[in-house]
């Protein structure tokens, strides 16, 4: 799967700024597992936003007379231990998983790039300052403080577990960040915007971000689907979504008591949570050769 | 190099006291102040609370609350479990070895496999062999393992009902070495499938740089088995990074897999914080934080000092 590498041609430096996006768009394309991950997470996003008219059962309310029924044509993925259609509940369950991964990650690239610009750019005390706390938080084991956050605010809001995982997830992208700052700082044009009167904010701005962009993009592609596993194994310890909402963690933890009578109900939003995952993971791979030829002439070697 | 080692730990110090804030503040965080447990006890008079708080130095200013605790955890006393009332040292000790035999059996099952198998899906580069362990790796790196657990369970537990479903040993039997085994394999292959993958996959990359290096091809011109050449010349080098992954790993033999302890019942440290955090027991959640924290630091300090000491290509200014 890491086969599709294209040969890096060198643009014109006439086009340089355009040239290298679409150059980064054709190596793209090129990389099938990408695009196969890209079709996945759209289906899945239809469905998603869909399932109110796909779908003739209500995710939250209890049927005691359907418990347990095993996949049929009524019910494709079977019913839980109240009735409810597992199908209808993993697709309702699937807008809290995606959104709150998507959400936790904007969160998390929004405080790791202003972190990251502030320290590289300024240097001196304000860059040690921040990188002590980057390590700082990096040597906390970030399920144990996920733990102790969950159980001290015990029945958190979507909105507050969306901040929590945004702010344990920011410090990749705030080192990451950082670095490129500290090289592209250094370089001709930034000297030369400064030259003809630029301010910090508008060098930050217009030079220093746009060429910074592709490793963000990278990060937060792949960090999305850490959020999605965060999310789902906060809600599977009880202390994430709160049922009757469906989250495919809380459906997993629901599963645990179920798995003997009704094994469906631990394969399928598992098997969901998986998917989601492996999609993204092949599309920032993708991302990754697209936007990093330097990666890919290391993988051709 | 000596230099170097003292002063990486010098400056891990304002990390580890950096560290110490955080674990006291989450003391002072607790929901209902630390006393929160006594106050919900029958019969318990506000004179008495004041006089636990007297006792526990809680009517003092934060600043000699914390140097008061800090001095008191270094010398290792960690005080007691507000629910087991025994000394936090001796309930993470006796947690320790359960721990350590999951992990560490993870550990080493990891390594044996991950290095041929790294080894020979670089040499054979996109053969069906490397094309069908790189998807499996891609996966296994994607699948939440409290699934691939609860999978596991349902597979080999429920259906097929040759393993057990959890817990360290069969309640009430002696010791027996083969139902303990039995007990293990479940647990530590699931962590030790995720755990594979990431293995595997840098390994993977890491042979892949290293054979296309010039020296490589000196060793072929001069006439060396294609054997010797992978083995003696090729990993020895690519395995320096793998090196420093493993340091990098040496707190999770104390973490442990947390929720894989807990699918399966395993009485081991995540277990262990799990239990405190739930029924908010703070002694026991500072000395595990403090405690794992401080082995991220070491961790990382061993790392760098192995990757200096292995590859004298790198210097340390």
């Amino acid at each position: 799967m890491a086969g599709q590498a294209v040969a890096v041609a060198v643009p014109p430096a006439v086009e340089r700024q355009r040239g290298q996006w679409r150059l980064a768009f054709e190596r793209f394309r090129a990389h099938r597992p990408a695009l196969a991950g890209i079709a996945v997470i759209a289906l899945l996003a239809f469905f998603v936003v869909a399932v109110p008219v796909l779908s003739p059962y209500d995710a939250e309310s209890p049927k005691l007379l359907e418990i347990f029924e095993p996949p049929s044509l009524a019910h494709p993925m079977g019913t839980d231990s109240l009735g409810r259609d597992l199908a209808t509940r993993i697709l309702y369950g699937g807008r809290v998983s995606l959104a709150v991964g998507l959400l936790a990650v904007a969160v998390a690239i929004t405080v790791g790039t202003l972190v990251g610009m502030t320290a590289g750019f300024y240097g001196g005390w304000v860059d040690t300052v921040l990188m002590r706390t980057v390590d700082l938080v990096y040597s906390i084991p970030s399920l144990f403080l996920l733990i102790l956050l969950g159980v001290y605010f015990r029945g958190l809001s979507v909105a507050a577990i969306i901040l929590v995982l945004g702010l344990l997830r920011w410090m990749t992208t705030a080192r990451l960040v950082r670095a490129q700052f500290l090289s592209l700082k250094e370089r001709e044009f930034v000297e030369a915007a400064r030259c003809v009167g630029a301010r910090d904010l508008r060098i930050i701005v217009r030079h220093l971000l746009p060429n910074s962009l592709a490793p963000i993009i990278v990060t937060a592609t792949l960090g999305v689907a850490g959020a999605i596993i965060a999310e789902s194994t906060l809600s599977f310890l009880g202390l994430g979504i709160q049922p009757p909402t469906p989250s495919w963690g809380n459906m997993l933890m629901d599963a645990t008591q179920d798995m003997e009578m009704a094994p469906w109900t631990a394969i399928f939003p598992g098997f969901f949570i998986f998917v989601a995952v492996v999609s993204i993971n092949f599309v920032g791979d993708g991302l990754r050769d697209a936007l990093d030829p330097r990666h890919v002439v290391r993988k051709e070697q | 190099m000596g230099r170097y080692v003292l002063r990486r730990l010098v400056q891990s110090v304002p990390l580890l006291l950096g560290i110490s804030v955080i674990v006291f503040a989450i003391l002072k965080a607790v929901p209902g102040g630390p006393l929160a447990l006594y106050e919900s006890t029958p019969g318990i008079t506000d004179e008495d609370i004041r006089r636990l708080e007297h006792s526990f130095g809680l009517d003092q200013p934060l600043p000699v609350q914390y140097v008061t605790w800090l001095g008191k955890f270094v010398t290792g006393d960690w005080g007691y479990s507000l629910v087991q009332h025994q000394p936090v040292l001796s309930l993470i000790l006796e947690r320790l070895p359960n721990t350590l035999y999951l992990m560490g059996t993870v550990f080493v099952a990891v390594l044996i496999l991950a290095i041929p198998i790294g080894t020979i899906t670089a040499v054979r580069q996109y053969s069906l062999l490397d094309h069908a362990v790189t998807g499996a790796t891609f996966a296994f790196l994607s699948t939440p393992t409290f699934w691939l657990g609860l999978l596991l369970i349902i597979v080999f537990g429920l259906d097929l009902r040759w393993l057990p479903l959890g817990g360290m040993a069969t309640a009430g039997l002696p010791f027996d070495l083969g139902d303990r085994i039995r007990h293990l394999i479940l647990p530590a292959t699931t962590i030790a499938l995720v755990q594979l993958g990431a293995r595997v996959r840098y390994l993977r990359a890491s042979m892949l740089e290293t054979i296309g290096l010039d020296y490589m091809r000196t060793a072929r011109a001069k006439g060396l088995a294609e054997s010797a050449i992978v083995i003696r010349h090729a990993l020895k080098n690519a395995a320096i990074p793998l090196v420093t992954i493993i340091a990098l790993d040496i707190p999770e033999l104390f973490i442990g897999a947390l929720v894989t302890e807990q699918i399966f019942g395993w009485p081991g440290i995540g277990r262990l914080f799990w239990d405190a955090a739930t029924r908010t027991d703070y002694p026991i959640l500072m000395a595990v934080l403090a405690v794992s924290s401080a082995l991220v630091i070491l961790g990382n300090l061993i790392a760098d000092v192995a990757y200096g000491y292995l590859d004298p290509r790198i210097r340390y200014a």
